[in-house]
């Protein structure tokens, strides 16, 4: 079965998750983040490269931060955008998810940025699309379910590249509830098949899903066997909406066992970076000092943040849908 | 006439007419990144991180006091829709005010004029500057802008067919050479 | 009618025949095999060389949809499907709107189906009244209105005081319970085999001890209660061993496997395809492989369809918000002759499975066999000729299958439901 993500050139059509890319592609899309990065120091933030197209976000789970990212990164590619607010829209009134997008391409969309609570919703829109033959219309996913955050994983990879230069050489920790996190699913994808050696998963039994060994990672359960001599911390977010039916005791006693304090951090590499992608819930699973320190790069993330969404977005447009 | 070499010296006498100073500015200059465009590679210059060789020279010749520019046209050009972004797009890097400056974009080959077109786009993104003037080392005719080149060191008096196309060399001596290649 | 089927492979399992013979039906009975019976004047004559002369095939799970679901399915729409797929007799779980729990109910049900006049219905009524597993259902009532055992569906009940009485109540008059091992608590919120797949999909995970955990209940209380156990929709080898493990305590516990857990493991889910959002979830490929082997050695002693028509808008949703379940009712054949291939078992073998285990398991005696004077429900298939599995090909109004697009074996050309030709190619 062909992933839908490729056209039949095997380019990108759509950005649904970091599984099943070609490392190439990854590489491709930091490659040209990197020159995005510097759009935003200019007195005109503005690249002509999307004038003309719509740009939906259609975010059925709600999120300010997201929306906004991928919004300044539309607008600086001079991209029209609407904001499609599930809460007031037709889909509360019972609409279908692809009568909803069924509805937008008949608005001229010339993309979706696609927020949705179930794992998969973007690939069924995919293949809606690919259905329909509606080949012109793009698909980026920023976030669905449990499943895939694949802009939050090339960013976090971007932020690490710039940093530590090469992935070859690293020891990736990722600390936290892994269960219920998409951006760790995403994370460790784009670790893996961009070379990293070695990529620990940390946290409780009951924040860890089953077999994730298989998905090629060391699981550990103490923190501080988990982050000995390692290059890079990325710490998850406690999901504490997500999270229902008894997996932990206490948000406190979480911070106890597994929140990046100083201290933990030190049994690190010295030079070792703290990433998050936020919110960051302070002293739950991180400590502030930590996350105002020296070694944490979590503001650089967002703004690298704005360039790889820049970079896909312009790449995905770019694609002709096969009329190449 | 024999189009397939021709030898650019960066002698100052030889050097294009120094443009005029105003008053209150020194002129800058920039380059443009033709790459795409034209398929030409600038060889890099070992001395000069980045830096164009024939721009490199001239800015040293025109005894320019305002670091040097380069612009990758890569987001400004106008055959998005049909061609995709540039597999390879580079960092603009404009090191000195745009606003009210002189500016020289120098180019290797003038073609149909779209890439000076992109360039001058995203350089007056930079701000407004009070004079834009370009300098190439062929014009080989085939314009589909109004475009022109204030200086230019070979105008070809027959326009290139658009299977052809000019590249511009280094030899180790530092010698720069165009050949013709078939595009 | 008189019929003679004549130059026909005939395959009949219970007898463990596999040999080319004539058959002979009257009165819509088998009259003889081999040879006619004294004064025997065909009135017509099928000519079924080339062809597998079968019983006709029982189902031991088919959601006709009816009463309640009409829009997804009706009597009609699903029995032209149970016809075309050689299907004659099937079982229908209790999960209908109304649930199956009112013995007027029932009895419009085989009413409505009898009218039809195709394949024969034998409903399993709700072993709690609307299934809401806290009050006992009228069980005496339920199976003189035509019920021939008694399910929870996939609504496992919740207190186990109540199912022990359930139990214990049907153990009464050795009515048979059908269970579906799916602890509540653990099952809750899950779509898939917790596992590889489940964990790099994101999706919410069903652990095997959903399974295990339940079926050791059921196990218990059986024991305590005395009540004879069917146990449906095994997905898990740790499940199948309990089973083994309870049959061997001398416990009367039959087991059923459907087509999809029998063919397919969670790795088919692929790009989150809807089509394989099933319960119990497909499990992964060892699972499968212990229940295929299970069936071809007996262990499990029959393959049942599991149909479960959805419409489109029913799966054309993300995948944990679509509604569970695969229409299969004319797949039930040439699924089960896809397995015997690849298990490279005897079709007489293979066939068991689909005709005179079930026939044991829901307790009819006059069908699911060849012998004389048992009722003339039979199926004349090419087990040569393939079909490609196509939305317009398929009969049944549900066309979410996970099978869509592959070729399987088997044509079914001839359907006799007592002794008269309900299907014919061409």
């Amino acid at each position: 079965m062909r992933n839908p993500q490729l056209n039949k050139h095997g380019e990108l059509q759509h950005l649904l998750t970091i599984d099943g890319l070609p490392r190439e592609i990854l590489t491709a899309i930091l490659d040209t983040a990197a020159p995005f990065t510097e759009v935003a120091e200019r007195e005109v933030k503005k690249l002509p490269l999307l004038r003309g197209k719509s740009i939906f976000n259609l975010f059925f789970e709600n999120s300010t931060r997201t929306r906004t990212t991928f919004e300044i990164a539309a607008k600086r590619l001079s991209a029209d955008v609407v904001n499609l607010n599930v809460s007031t829209s037709s889909t509360a009134k019972g609409e279908s998810l692809l009568d909803t997008v069924d509805n937008l391409c008949a608005m001229q969309a010339d993309m979706f940025v696609v927020r949705h609570a179930a794992s998969g919703a973007p690939f069924l829109i995919a293949q809606h699309l690919e259905t329909a033959g509606r080949d012109h219309i793009h698909v980026v996913n920023a976030g669905d379910g449990r499943h895939a955050h694949p802009t939050q994983g090339l960013l976090d990879m971007y932020t690490i590249r710039h940093y530590k230069r090469d992935f070859s050489q690293l020891t990736v920790a990722i600390v936290g509830d892994v269960l219920h996190s998409r951006v760790a699913r995403s994370q460790i994808g784009a670790l893996l098949t961009l070379g990293v050696p070695e990529v620990r998963v940390i946290g409780p039994r009951t924040l860890l899903p089953a077999e994730v060994e298989k998905l090629g990672v060391r699981v550990f359960h103490d923190i501080r066997a988990g982050l000995k001599d390692v290059d890079v911390v990325m710490m998850l977010r406690l999901q504490n909406e997500r999270m229902n039916g008894a997996l932990l005791p206490t948000p406190q006693e979480f911070f106890k066992v597994w929140g990046l304090t100083a201290e933990k951090l030190a049994l690190a590499r010295p030079d070792a970076i703290v990433m998050h992608p936020g919110p960051m819930n302070r002293g739950v699973e991180i400590d502030s000092a930590v996350a105002d320190g020296a070694q944490a790069v979590i503001l650089p993330q967002v703004t690298f943040g704005i360039a790889v969404r820049m970079a896909v977005m312009s790449m995905l447009a770019g694609q002709q849908g096969g009329n190449k | 006439m024999d189009a397939s070499a021709c030898r650019f010296s960066s002698a100052t006498n030889d050097s294009p007419r120094r443009p005029p100073r105003p008053r209150w500015s020194t002129p800058a200059c920039a380059t443009g990144a033709s790459a795409a465009a034209s398929s030409t590679r600038w060889p890099r210059s070992s001395s000069c991180n980045n830096s164009w060789i024939p721009t490199d020279r001239l800015h040293k010749a025109l005894g320019l006091t305002q670091p040097l520019g380069a612009i990758d046209v890569s987001f400004y050009r106008d055959d998005f829709g049909s061609k995709g972004l540039h597999p390879q797009p580079q960092r603009t890097d404009v090191p000195f005010v745009v606003e009210g400056a002189d500016v020289i974009i120098v180019d290797d080959v003038l073609y149909t004029g779209r890439t000076t077109r992109a360039a001058i786009n995203e350089l007056f993104d930079y701000g407004r500057p009070a004079r834009v003037d370009l300098a190439v080392l062929v014009d080989r005719g085939g314009r589909e802008l109004p475009i022109a080149a204030r200086y230019c060191a070979l105008t070809l008096p027959e326009p290139l067919p658009a299977r052809q196309n000019l590249q511009l060399e280094c030899d180790p001596s530092g010698a720069l050479t165009l050949r013709l290649i078939d595009a | 009618m008189r019929i003679r089927i004549a130059n026909g492979r005939v395959i009949d399992p219970a007898n463990g025949l596999d040999a080319t013979r004539d058959v002979y039906l009257a009165d819509g009975k088998i009259a003889a095999l081999g040879h006619a019976p004294d004064g025997f004047a065909a009135e017509r004559v099928i000519d079924a060389s080339g062809l597998v002369v079968c019983p006709g095939l029982i189902d031991l799970a088919a959601r006709l949809r009816e009463p309640g679901f009409e829009y997804r399915a009706t009597l009609e729409s699903e029995m032209d499907a149970a016809m075309a797929g050689g299907v004659t007799s099937l079982a229908i779980p209790p999960d209908t709107d109304p649930v199956l729990d009112e013995p007027g109910l029932v009895e419009m049900l085989c009413y409505r189906a009898k009218k039809l006049n195709r394949a024969h219905v034998y409903p399993v009524g709700a072993l709690t009244i609307g299934l809401a597993g806290q009050r006992l259902s009228e069980m005496a009532e339920l199976v003189e209105a035509g019920c021939v055992a008694f399910s929870q569906a996939n609504v496992p009940i919740v207190d186990n005081s109540v199912l022990m009485r359930a139990m214990q109540y049907a153990a009464t008059f050795g009515f048979r319970v059908w269970l579906q091992p799916l602890a509540p608590f653990l099952s809750r919120g899950g779509v898939a085999h917790d596992g590889e797949i489940a964990t790099r999909l994101g999706l919410p995970g069903i652990p095997v001890a959903a399974e295990t955990v339940a079926l050791f209940t059921y196990i218990q209380l059986a024991r305590v209660t005395g009540a004879r156990l069917h146990i449906t929709r095994l997905s898990s080898a740790e499940g199948l061993a309990l089973v083994e493990e309870a049959r061997a305590a001398g416990l009367d516990v039959t087991c059923d496997v459907s087509i999809n857990h029998l063919h397919l493991c969670d790795s088919d889910i692929g790009y989150f395809d809807s089509n394989c959002h099933l319960v119990p979830p497909l499990r992964s490929q060892s699972d499968r492989d212990a229940l295929r082997q299970a069936l071809a050695d007996g262990r499990i002693e029959a393959l049942c369809s599991d149909h479960t028509p959805i419409d489109d808008d029913g799966k054309l949703t993300p995948f944990s918000e679509s509604e569970p379940g695969a229409t299969g009712l004319e797949l039930l054949l040439p699924l089960t002759l896809k397995w015997a291939e690849q298990a490279r078992l005897p079709l007489v073998q293979a066939l068991a499975r689909v005709t005179s285990a079930s026939a044991r398991i829901v307790g009819i005696t006059k069908a699911g066999h060849l012998a004389h004077g048992a009722r003339a429900d039979l199926c004349l298939f090419d087990p040569g000729a393939h079909t490609t599995v196509s939305r317009e090909q398929l009969r049944s109004q549900g066309k979410n299958t996970p099978f869509l697009g592959m070729e399987l074996p088997g044509r079914v050309h001839y359907t006799l439901v007592e002794g008269q030709v309900m299907h014919e190619l061409g």
